[in-house]
Protein backbone atom coordinates (compact mmCIF):
# COMPACT_ATOMS: atom_id res chain seq x y z
CA UNK A 1 0.00 0.00 0.00
CA UNK A 2 1.61 3.20 -1.18
CA UNK A 3 0.41 6.71 -0.51
CA UNK A 4 -0.25 8.52 -3.79
CA UNK A 5 -0.46 12.30 -3.91
CA UNK A 6 -2.04 12.02 -7.33
CA UNK A 7 -5.07 10.30 -5.83
CA UNK A 8 -5.25 13.05 -3.22
CA UNK A 9 -5.13 15.65 -5.93
CA UNK A 10 -7.83 13.79 -7.92
CA UNK A 11 -10.31 13.27 -5.11
CA UNK A 12 -9.91 16.57 -3.27
CA UNK A 13 -12.26 18.72 -5.40
CA UNK A 14 -15.12 16.23 -5.02
CA UNK A 15 -14.46 15.95 -1.32
CA UNK A 16 -14.55 19.72 -0.85
CA UNK A 17 -17.95 19.73 -2.53
CA UNK A 18 -18.94 16.97 -0.15
CA UNK A 19 -17.69 18.99 2.79
CA UNK A 20 -19.98 21.86 1.79
CA UNK A 21 -22.95 19.46 1.84
CA UNK A 22 -21.84 18.07 5.22
CA UNK A 23 -21.63 21.54 6.72
CA UNK A 24 -25.00 22.49 5.24
CA UNK A 25 -26.66 19.36 6.59
CA UNK A 26 -25.10 19.93 10.01
CA UNK A 27 -26.01 23.59 10.36
CA UNK A 28 -29.52 23.46 8.93
CA UNK A 29 -30.12 20.17 10.74
CA UNK A 30 -29.01 21.77 13.99
CA UNK A 31 -31.31 24.76 13.46
CA UNK A 32 -34.18 22.31 12.96
CA UNK A 33 -33.10 20.40 16.08
CA UNK A 34 -32.99 23.59 18.17
CA UNK A 35 -36.33 24.98 16.97
CA UNK A 36 -38.15 21.65 17.21
CA UNK A 37 -36.42 20.90 20.51
CA UNK A 38 -37.72 24.12 22.06
CA UNK A 39 -41.25 23.29 20.86
CA UNK A 40 -40.99 19.75 22.25
CA UNK A 41 -39.69 21.11 25.57
CA UNK A 42 -42.60 23.53 25.90
CA UNK A 43 -45.10 20.78 25.00
CA UNK A 44 -43.46 18.43 27.47
CA UNK A 45 -43.88 21.04 30.23
CA UNK A 46 -47.51 21.67 29.30
CA UNK A 47 -50.09 21.51 32.07
CA UNK A 48 -52.17 19.19 29.92
CA UNK A 49 -51.21 15.62 30.74
CA UNK A 50 -52.24 14.41 27.30
CA UNK A 51 -49.90 16.84 25.53
CA UNK A 52 -47.08 16.30 28.00
CA UNK A 53 -47.27 12.50 27.98
CA UNK A 54 -47.72 12.08 24.24
CA UNK A 55 -44.75 14.40 23.68
CA UNK A 56 -42.76 12.23 26.07
CA UNK A 57 -43.61 9.00 24.26
CA UNK A 58 -43.03 10.42 20.79
CA UNK A 59 -39.62 11.74 21.92
CA UNK A 60 -38.72 8.41 23.52
CA UNK A 61 -39.70 6.56 20.35
CA UNK A 62 -37.55 8.80 18.15
CA UNK A 63 -34.62 8.76 20.53
CA UNK A 64 -34.65 4.99 21.09
CA UNK A 65 -34.67 4.05 17.39
CA UNK A 66 -31.60 4.35 15.14
CA UNK A 67 -31.17 7.46 13.04
CA UNK A 68 -30.33 5.23 10.07
CA UNK A 69 -33.78 3.59 10.21
CA UNK A 70 -35.43 7.01 10.46
CA UNK A 71 -33.51 8.21 7.40
CA UNK A 72 -34.62 5.14 5.43
CA UNK A 73 -38.18 5.78 6.52
CA UNK A 74 -38.09 9.42 5.40
CA UNK A 75 -36.42 8.70 2.08
CA UNK A 76 -37.70 5.28 1.01
CA UNK A 77 -41.02 4.79 2.85
CA UNK A 78 -42.60 8.25 2.71
CA UNK A 79 -42.78 8.17 -1.13
CA UNK A 80 -45.24 5.27 -0.75
CA UNK A 81 -47.44 7.74 1.14
CA UNK A 82 -47.04 10.28 -1.64
CA UNK A 83 -44.40 12.40 0.10
CA UNK A 84 -41.25 12.82 -1.96
CA UNK A 85 -38.16 14.43 -0.40
CA UNK A 86 -34.82 15.27 -1.97
CA UNK A 87 -32.00 13.23 -0.37
CA UNK A 88 -30.51 16.27 1.38
CA UNK A 89 -33.97 17.41 2.57
CA UNK A 90 -34.70 14.01 4.03
CA UNK A 91 -31.25 13.98 5.63
CA UNK A 92 -31.69 17.39 7.24
CA UNK A 93 -35.18 16.54 8.51
CA UNK A 94 -33.94 13.21 9.84
CA UNK A 95 -30.97 14.71 11.65
CA UNK A 96 -33.03 17.61 12.99
CA UNK A 97 -35.89 15.41 14.16
CA UNK A 98 -33.63 12.85 15.81
CA UNK A 99 -31.52 15.38 17.67
CA UNK A 100 -34.50 17.57 18.62
CA UNK A 101 -35.36 14.86 21.15
CA UNK A 102 -31.96 15.48 22.77
CA UNK A 103 -31.95 19.26 22.55
CA UNK A 104 -35.47 19.35 24.04
CA UNK A 105 -34.01 17.82 27.21
CA UNK A 106 -31.39 20.58 27.29
CA UNK A 107 -34.09 23.25 26.94
CA UNK A 108 -36.27 21.60 29.56
CA UNK A 109 -33.46 21.24 32.10
CA UNK A 110 -32.35 24.82 31.45
CA UNK A 111 -35.84 26.19 32.03
CA UNK A 112 -36.52 24.00 35.05
CA UNK A 113 -33.23 25.04 36.65
CA UNK A 114 -34.44 28.62 36.93
CA UNK A 115 -35.61 28.91 40.56
CA UNK A 116 -39.39 29.00 41.16
CA UNK A 117 -38.88 32.32 42.98
CA UNK A 118 -38.22 33.89 39.58
CA UNK A 119 -41.59 32.71 38.23
CA UNK A 120 -43.29 33.94 41.38
CA UNK A 121 -41.59 37.35 41.28
CA UNK A 122 -42.68 37.76 37.66
CA UNK A 123 -46.24 36.77 38.55
CA UNK A 124 -46.32 39.14 41.51
CA UNK A 125 -45.32 41.95 39.14
CA UNK A 126 -48.18 40.84 36.88
CA UNK A 127 -46.05 39.66 33.93
CA UNK A 128 -47.99 37.73 31.30
CA UNK A 129 -46.83 34.15 30.71
CA UNK A 130 -45.00 35.03 27.50
CA UNK A 131 -43.36 38.07 29.12
CA UNK A 132 -42.21 35.86 31.98
CA UNK A 133 -40.61 33.47 29.47
CA UNK A 134 -39.14 36.17 27.26
CA UNK A 135 -37.84 38.64 29.84
CA UNK A 136 -37.25 36.58 32.98
CA UNK A 137 -36.82 32.85 32.39
CA UNK A 138 -35.08 32.49 29.01
CA UNK A 139 -32.39 35.13 29.66
CA UNK A 140 -31.36 33.07 32.68
CA UNK A 141 -31.94 29.65 31.13
CA UNK A 142 -30.14 30.12 27.81
CA UNK A 143 -26.49 30.77 28.87
CA UNK A 144 -26.07 27.39 30.60
CA UNK A 145 -27.75 25.71 27.59
CA UNK A 146 -25.14 26.95 25.12
CA UNK A 147 -22.36 24.42 25.88
CA UNK A 148 -24.57 21.29 25.62
CA UNK A 149 -26.24 22.66 22.48
CA UNK A 150 -22.79 23.24 20.96
CA UNK A 151 -21.85 19.66 21.85
CA UNK A 152 -24.90 18.31 20.02
CA UNK A 153 -23.84 20.35 16.99
CA UNK A 154 -20.50 18.50 17.00
CA UNK A 155 -22.23 15.14 17.46
CA UNK A 156 -24.54 15.87 14.53
CA UNK A 157 -21.54 16.76 12.40
CA UNK A 158 -20.01 13.36 13.13
CA UNK A 159 -23.26 11.56 12.30
CA UNK A 160 -23.58 13.08 8.81
CA UNK A 161 -21.91 10.10 7.03
CA UNK A 162 -25.16 8.23 7.73
CA UNK A 163 -26.76 10.43 5.10
CA UNK A 164 -24.76 8.51 2.48
CA UNK A 165 -27.26 5.69 3.04
CA UNK A 166 -29.93 7.82 1.41
CA UNK A 167 -27.65 8.88 -1.47
CA UNK A 168 -26.59 12.28 -0.11
CA UNK A 169 -23.13 13.01 -1.50
CA UNK A 170 -21.62 14.47 1.62
CA UNK A 171 -17.94 14.32 2.57
CA UNK A 172 -17.78 10.58 3.27
CA UNK A 173 -19.92 9.59 0.32
CA UNK A 174 -17.90 11.77 -2.05
CA UNK A 175 -14.77 9.89 -0.98
CA UNK A 176 -16.56 6.56 -1.05
CA UNK A 177 -17.82 7.03 -4.59
CA UNK A 178 -14.30 7.80 -5.74
CA UNK A 179 -12.91 4.82 -3.83
CA UNK A 180 -15.41 2.37 -5.26
CA UNK A 181 -14.79 3.41 -8.83
CA UNK A 182 -10.99 3.65 -8.58
CA UNK A 183 -10.33 0.90 -6.02
CA UNK A 184 -8.32 3.41 -3.99
CA UNK A 185 -9.32 3.52 -0.35
CA UNK A 186 -6.27 4.65 1.58
CA UNK A 187 -6.08 8.29 0.53
CA UNK A 188 -9.81 9.16 0.33
CA UNK A 189 -10.64 7.57 3.69
CA UNK A 190 -7.60 9.11 5.37
CA UNK A 191 -8.71 12.47 4.05
CA UNK A 192 -12.24 11.91 5.39
CA UNK A 193 -10.81 11.24 8.82
CA UNK A 194 -8.55 14.28 8.59
CA UNK A 195 -11.38 16.59 7.55
CA UNK A 196 -13.51 15.44 10.46
CA UNK A 197 -10.61 15.92 12.85
CA UNK A 198 -9.80 19.37 11.53
CA UNK A 199 -13.36 20.51 12.22
CA UNK A 200 -14.12 18.44 15.34
CA UNK A 201 -11.07 19.13 17.45
CA UNK A 202 -11.22 22.94 17.39
CA UNK A 203 -15.02 22.84 17.87
CA UNK A 204 -14.59 20.59 20.89
CA UNK A 205 -12.19 23.11 22.38
CA UNK A 206 -14.61 25.94 21.63
CA UNK A 207 -17.38 23.97 23.34
CA UNK A 208 -15.18 23.43 26.40
CA UNK A 209 -14.33 27.11 26.48
CA UNK A 210 -18.04 27.98 26.28
CA UNK A 211 -18.70 25.58 29.11
CA UNK A 212 -16.17 27.28 31.38
CA UNK A 213 -17.37 30.73 30.42
CA UNK A 214 -21.05 30.08 31.03
CA UNK A 215 -20.61 27.90 34.08
CA UNK A 216 -18.76 30.73 35.76
CA UNK A 217 -21.44 33.21 34.87
CA UNK A 218 -24.15 30.86 36.03
CA UNK A 219 -22.42 30.14 39.33
CA UNK A 220 -22.06 33.84 40.04
CA UNK A 221 -25.76 34.41 39.72
CA UNK A 222 -26.79 31.73 42.15
CA UNK B 1 -62.04 53.59 56.92
CA UNK B 2 -62.98 50.93 54.44
CA UNK B 3 -62.18 47.28 54.30
CA UNK B 4 -59.55 46.61 51.67
CA UNK B 5 -59.03 42.91 52.43
CA UNK B 6 -61.45 40.39 53.82
CA UNK B 7 -61.02 36.65 54.29
CA UNK B 8 -64.43 35.02 54.73
CA UNK B 9 -64.39 31.49 56.08
CA UNK B 10 -61.30 30.62 54.05
CA UNK B 11 -59.86 27.11 54.17
CA UNK B 12 -56.71 25.91 52.51
CA UNK B 13 -55.05 22.50 52.55
CA UNK B 14 -51.93 21.08 50.96
CA UNK B 15 -53.00 17.50 50.39
CA UNK B 16 -53.98 16.17 53.82
CA UNK B 17 -52.43 19.09 55.67
CA UNK B 18 -55.11 21.62 56.63
CA UNK B 19 -53.21 24.93 56.76
CA UNK B 20 -56.02 27.49 57.09
CA UNK B 21 -59.21 26.50 58.91
CA UNK B 22 -62.30 28.64 58.33
CA UNK B 23 -60.23 31.78 58.62
CA UNK B 24 -62.00 35.13 58.99
CA UNK B 25 -59.77 38.16 58.81
CA UNK B 26 -60.07 41.72 57.62
CA UNK B 27 -57.74 44.62 56.96
CA UNK B 28 -58.71 48.30 56.74
CA UNK B 29 -57.33 50.47 53.94
CA UNK B 30 -54.02 52.00 54.97
CA UNK B 31 -53.57 49.69 57.92
CA UNK B 32 -50.11 48.36 58.80
CA UNK B 33 -50.43 44.79 59.97
CA UNK B 34 -47.86 42.47 61.51
CA UNK B 35 -48.54 38.73 61.30
CA UNK B 36 -46.69 36.80 63.97
CA UNK B 37 -46.81 33.20 65.14
CA UNK B 38 -44.89 29.95 65.16
CA UNK B 39 -43.48 28.67 61.90
CA UNK B 40 -45.92 26.50 59.98
CA UNK B 41 -48.96 28.42 61.28
CA UNK B 42 -49.99 29.55 57.78
CA UNK B 43 -48.74 33.16 57.68
CA UNK B 44 -46.90 32.81 54.39
CA UNK B 45 -49.88 30.98 52.94
CA UNK B 46 -52.11 33.99 53.67
CA UNK B 47 -49.76 36.33 51.79
CA UNK B 48 -49.36 33.87 48.91
CA UNK B 49 -53.13 33.54 48.57
CA UNK B 50 -53.41 37.33 48.35
CA UNK B 51 -50.64 37.44 45.73
CA UNK B 52 -52.55 34.73 43.77
CA UNK B 53 -49.58 32.38 44.05
CA UNK B 54 -51.73 29.88 45.94
CA UNK B 55 -55.42 28.99 45.45
CA UNK B 56 -58.00 28.48 48.19
CA UNK B 57 -60.17 25.42 48.77
CA UNK B 58 -63.25 27.16 50.16
CA UNK B 59 -64.52 30.49 51.37
CA UNK B 60 -64.02 33.89 49.78
CA UNK B 61 -61.25 36.45 49.69
CA UNK B 62 -62.32 40.03 48.98
CA UNK B 63 -59.89 42.71 47.84
CA UNK B 64 -61.21 46.24 47.39
CA UNK B 65 -64.75 44.90 47.56
CA UNK B 66 -64.21 42.48 44.68
CA UNK B 67 -63.81 38.72 44.83
CA UNK B 68 -60.14 37.74 44.40
CA UNK B 69 -60.48 34.07 43.56
CA UNK B 70 -63.98 34.26 42.06
CA UNK B 71 -65.88 36.42 39.66
CA UNK B 72 -69.53 36.99 38.91
CA UNK B 73 -70.76 35.68 35.58
CA UNK B 74 -74.54 36.11 35.06
CA UNK B 75 -75.03 36.58 38.81
CA UNK B 76 -73.24 33.32 39.52
CA UNK B 77 -69.92 33.04 41.32
CA UNK B 78 -67.40 31.10 39.26
CA UNK B 79 -63.65 30.57 39.70
CA UNK B 80 -61.68 33.62 38.59
CA UNK B 81 -60.34 33.72 35.05
CA UNK B 82 -56.71 34.63 34.39
CA UNK B 83 -57.96 38.01 33.13
CA UNK B 84 -59.74 38.71 36.41
CA UNK B 85 -56.69 37.65 38.40
CA UNK B 86 -54.50 39.98 36.35
CA UNK B 87 -56.80 42.88 37.13
CA UNK B 88 -56.80 42.02 40.84
CA UNK B 89 -53.01 41.64 40.90
CA UNK B 90 -52.61 45.29 39.86
CA UNK B 91 -53.53 46.20 43.43
CA UNK B 92 -50.99 43.99 45.14
CA UNK B 93 -47.21 43.78 45.43
CA UNK B 94 -45.05 41.33 47.31
CA UNK B 95 -41.50 41.19 48.69
CA UNK B 96 -40.08 37.72 49.25
CA UNK B 97 -37.78 36.19 51.81
CA UNK B 98 -35.30 35.27 49.04
CA UNK B 99 -35.48 38.70 47.29
CA UNK B 100 -36.07 37.10 43.86
CA UNK B 101 -34.47 39.95 41.95
CA UNK B 102 -33.87 39.19 38.27
CA UNK B 103 -30.16 38.27 38.27
CA UNK B 104 -29.56 39.17 34.62
CA UNK B 105 -30.70 42.78 35.13
CA UNK B 106 -29.01 45.65 36.98
CA UNK B 107 -30.65 47.11 40.07
CA UNK B 108 -32.20 49.95 38.09
CA UNK B 109 -33.33 47.68 35.23
CA UNK B 110 -35.05 45.43 37.78
CA UNK B 111 -37.18 48.42 38.75
CA UNK B 112 -37.66 49.84 35.25
CA UNK B 113 -38.62 46.68 33.39
CA UNK B 114 -41.93 45.91 35.12
CA UNK B 115 -43.03 49.54 34.84
CA UNK B 116 -42.33 49.52 31.09
CA UNK B 117 -43.74 46.06 30.35
CA UNK B 118 -46.74 46.02 32.63
CA UNK B 119 -47.75 49.63 33.20
CA UNK B 120 -46.70 50.87 29.76
CA UNK B 121 -44.61 53.66 31.27
CA UNK B 122 -42.05 55.45 29.02
CA UNK B 123 -38.47 54.39 29.50
CA UNK B 124 -37.40 57.85 30.74
CA UNK B 125 -40.28 58.06 33.24
CA UNK B 126 -39.50 54.55 34.42
CA UNK B 127 -35.86 55.54 34.94
CA UNK B 128 -36.81 58.65 36.90
CA UNK B 129 -39.14 56.71 39.13
CA UNK B 130 -36.56 53.95 39.63
CA UNK B 131 -33.96 56.55 40.67
CA UNK B 132 -36.39 58.15 43.14
CA UNK B 133 -37.12 54.79 44.68
CA UNK B 134 -33.46 53.77 44.82
CA UNK B 135 -32.81 57.02 46.68
CA UNK B 136 -35.68 56.24 49.03
CA UNK B 137 -34.12 52.89 49.94
CA UNK B 138 -30.63 54.49 50.13
CA UNK B 139 -29.10 52.86 47.04
CA UNK B 140 -28.79 55.66 44.52
CA UNK B 141 -25.10 54.86 43.87
CA UNK B 142 -25.81 51.20 43.19
CA UNK B 143 -28.13 51.56 40.20
CA UNK B 144 -25.77 49.87 37.75
CA UNK B 145 -24.86 46.98 40.01
CA UNK B 146 -26.12 43.49 39.29
CA UNK B 147 -27.81 41.64 42.15
CA UNK B 148 -24.78 39.38 42.69
CA UNK B 149 -22.68 42.50 43.27
CA UNK B 150 -24.97 43.63 46.11
CA UNK B 151 -25.22 42.42 49.70
CA UNK B 152 -28.39 40.61 50.77
CA UNK B 153 -29.66 43.70 52.53
CA UNK B 154 -29.08 45.81 49.43
CA UNK B 155 -30.77 43.24 47.21
CA UNK B 156 -33.78 43.21 49.47
CA UNK B 157 -33.99 47.01 49.38
CA UNK B 158 -33.93 46.90 45.57
CA UNK B 159 -36.71 44.30 45.70
CA UNK B 160 -38.76 46.64 47.90
CA UNK B 161 -38.19 49.48 45.42
CA UNK B 162 -39.21 47.21 42.55
CA UNK B 163 -42.50 46.32 44.23
CA UNK B 164 -43.19 49.98 45.13
CA UNK B 165 -42.62 51.07 41.53
CA UNK B 166 -45.85 49.32 40.55
CA UNK B 167 -47.86 51.58 42.93
CA UNK B 168 -49.73 48.75 44.62
CA UNK B 169 -52.47 49.59 47.12
CA UNK B 170 -51.45 46.58 49.18
CA UNK B 171 -47.87 45.52 49.94
CA UNK B 172 -47.02 42.08 51.31
CA UNK B 173 -43.71 41.44 53.08
CA UNK B 174 -42.90 37.81 53.87
CA UNK B 175 -40.11 37.57 56.45
CA UNK B 176 -38.03 39.90 54.34
CA UNK B 177 -35.07 39.80 56.74
CA UNK B 178 -34.99 36.07 57.50
CA UNK B 179 -32.44 35.26 54.80
CA UNK B 180 -30.09 38.09 55.85
CA UNK B 181 -26.95 38.14 57.96
CA UNK B 182 -27.83 39.69 61.33
CA UNK B 183 -25.85 42.87 60.69
CA UNK B 184 -27.91 43.59 57.54
CA UNK B 185 -31.33 43.21 59.13
CA UNK B 186 -31.74 46.75 60.46
CA UNK B 187 -31.04 48.53 57.17
CA UNK B 188 -34.01 46.70 55.65
CA UNK B 189 -36.29 47.10 58.65
CA UNK B 190 -35.54 50.84 58.68
CA UNK B 191 -36.83 51.11 55.12
CA UNK B 192 -40.04 49.38 56.20
CA UNK B 193 -40.36 51.67 59.25
CA UNK B 194 -39.98 54.66 56.94
CA UNK B 195 -42.65 53.31 54.59
CA UNK B 196 -45.03 52.64 57.45
CA UNK B 197 -44.72 56.26 58.57
CA UNK B 198 -44.83 57.98 55.21
CA UNK B 199 -47.09 55.96 52.96
CA UNK B 200 -50.80 55.24 53.10
CA UNK B 201 -50.38 51.90 51.32
CA UNK B 202 -51.91 48.97 53.18
CA UNK B 203 -49.10 46.73 54.41
CA UNK B 204 -49.04 43.17 55.72
CA UNK B 205 -45.77 41.96 57.20
CA UNK B 206 -44.90 38.50 58.39
CA UNK B 207 -42.02 38.86 60.82
CA UNK B 208 -40.16 37.32 63.71
CA UNK B 209 -38.64 40.69 64.70
CA UNK B 210 -40.85 41.71 67.59
CA UNK B 211 -39.23 45.11 68.20
CA UNK B 212 -39.80 45.95 64.58
CA UNK B 213 -43.41 44.73 64.70
CA UNK B 214 -44.02 47.08 67.63
CA UNK B 215 -42.76 50.10 65.63
CA UNK B 216 -44.28 49.13 62.34
CA UNK B 217 -47.75 47.84 63.05
CA UNK B 218 -51.07 49.45 63.84
CA UNK B 219 -52.32 45.99 64.64
CA UNK B 220 -50.69 42.65 65.37
CA UNK B 221 -52.27 39.29 64.52
CA UNK B 222 -51.06 36.24 66.37
CA UNK B 223 -51.55 33.03 64.40
CA UNK B 224 -51.42 29.45 65.46
CA UNK B 225 -52.38 26.40 63.40
CA UNK B 226 -54.04 28.44 60.70
CA UNK B 227 -56.26 30.45 63.01
CA UNK B 228 -56.08 33.88 64.58
CA UNK B 229 -55.56 33.42 68.29
CA UNK B 230 -55.40 37.07 69.21
CA UNK B 231 -55.38 40.44 67.49
CA UNK B 232 -54.84 43.97 68.73
CA UNK B 233 -52.56 47.01 68.80
CA UNK B 234 -48.90 46.21 69.50
CA UNK B 235 -49.10 47.67 73.00
CA UNK B 236 -51.81 45.23 73.99
CA UNK B 237 -50.36 42.17 72.32
CA UNK B 238 -46.79 42.67 73.52
CA UNK B 239 -47.45 44.16 76.97
CA UNK B 240 -50.63 42.51 77.99
CA UNK B 241 -51.59 39.51 75.87
CA UNK B 242 -54.94 37.98 76.82
CA UNK B 243 -54.33 34.48 75.55
CA UNK B 244 -52.03 32.00 77.22
CA UNK B 245 -50.85 30.76 73.81
CA UNK B 246 -49.77 34.28 72.79
CA UNK B 247 -47.92 34.67 76.06
CA UNK B 248 -46.10 31.35 75.56
CA UNK B 249 -45.06 32.28 72.06
CA UNK B 250 -43.75 35.71 73.09
CA UNK B 251 -41.92 34.23 76.04
CA UNK B 252 -40.12 31.86 73.67
CA UNK B 253 -39.27 34.40 71.07
CA UNK B 254 -38.28 37.46 73.13
CA UNK B 255 -37.36 35.72 76.33
CA UNK B 256 -39.10 38.24 78.60
CA UNK B 257 -42.26 37.23 80.39
CA UNK B 258 -45.06 39.61 79.61
N1 LIG C 1 -46.47 24.01 48.64
C1 LIG C 1 -46.65 23.34 49.79
N2 LIG C 1 -46.90 22.02 49.77
C2 LIG C 1 -47.12 21.34 50.91
N3 LIG C 1 -47.10 21.88 52.13
C3 LIG C 1 -46.86 23.19 52.22
C4 LIG C 1 -46.63 24.00 51.05
N4 LIG C 1 -46.42 25.27 51.45
C5 LIG C 1 -46.53 25.27 52.80
N5 LIG C 1 -46.79 24.02 53.27
C6 LIG C 1 -47.01 23.67 54.67
O1 LIG C 1 -48.08 24.42 55.16
C7 LIG C 1 -47.87 24.83 56.50
C8 LIG C 1 -48.00 26.33 56.63
O2 LIG C 1 -46.98 26.92 55.89
P1 LIG C 1 -46.70 28.48 55.87
O3 LIG C 1 -47.89 29.20 55.41
O4 LIG C 1 -45.47 28.64 55.08
O5 LIG C 1 -46.43 28.81 57.41
P2 LIG C 1 -45.63 30.00 58.08
O6 LIG C 1 -45.34 31.02 57.05
O7 LIG C 1 -46.53 30.48 59.16
O8 LIG C 1 -44.37 29.39 58.63
C9 LIG C 1 -46.49 24.32 56.89
O9 LIG C 1 -46.66 23.13 57.62
C10 LIG C 1 -45.83 24.04 55.55
O10 LIG C 1 -44.92 22.97 55.66
MG1 LIG D 1 -43.43 31.66 56.34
Amino acid sequence: MNWSWKVVYDVLPQMLEGLVITVQATIIGALVAYALGLILAIMRMSNSRIISLSTYWISEFIRRTPLLVQLYFLFYVLPDLGIFLEPLEAGIIGLGLHFSTYTSEVFRAGIENVPTGQWEAAKSLNYRPYQTMRYVILPQAIPPMIPPLANYLITMFKETPLLSAITVVELFNAANIYSNSHYKYLEPMTLVGLFFLIVSVPSAYIAMWLERKYQRRYARNH
Amino acid sequence: MSRIIEFQNVSKAYGDLQVLKHLDMHVEAGEKLALIGPSGSGKTTILRILMTLETINSGHVMVEGDYLWHQKVNDELVPASEKHLRKMRENIGMVFQQFNLFPHLTAIANIEQPQILIKGVDKSDATNKARELLALVGLEEKENHYPHQLSGGQQQRVAIARALAMDPKIMLFDEVTSALDPELVEEVLNVLRLLAETSDTTMLTVTHEMNFARDFADRVLFFEKGQIVESGPPNEIFKNPKEERTRNFLRQIIGEIP
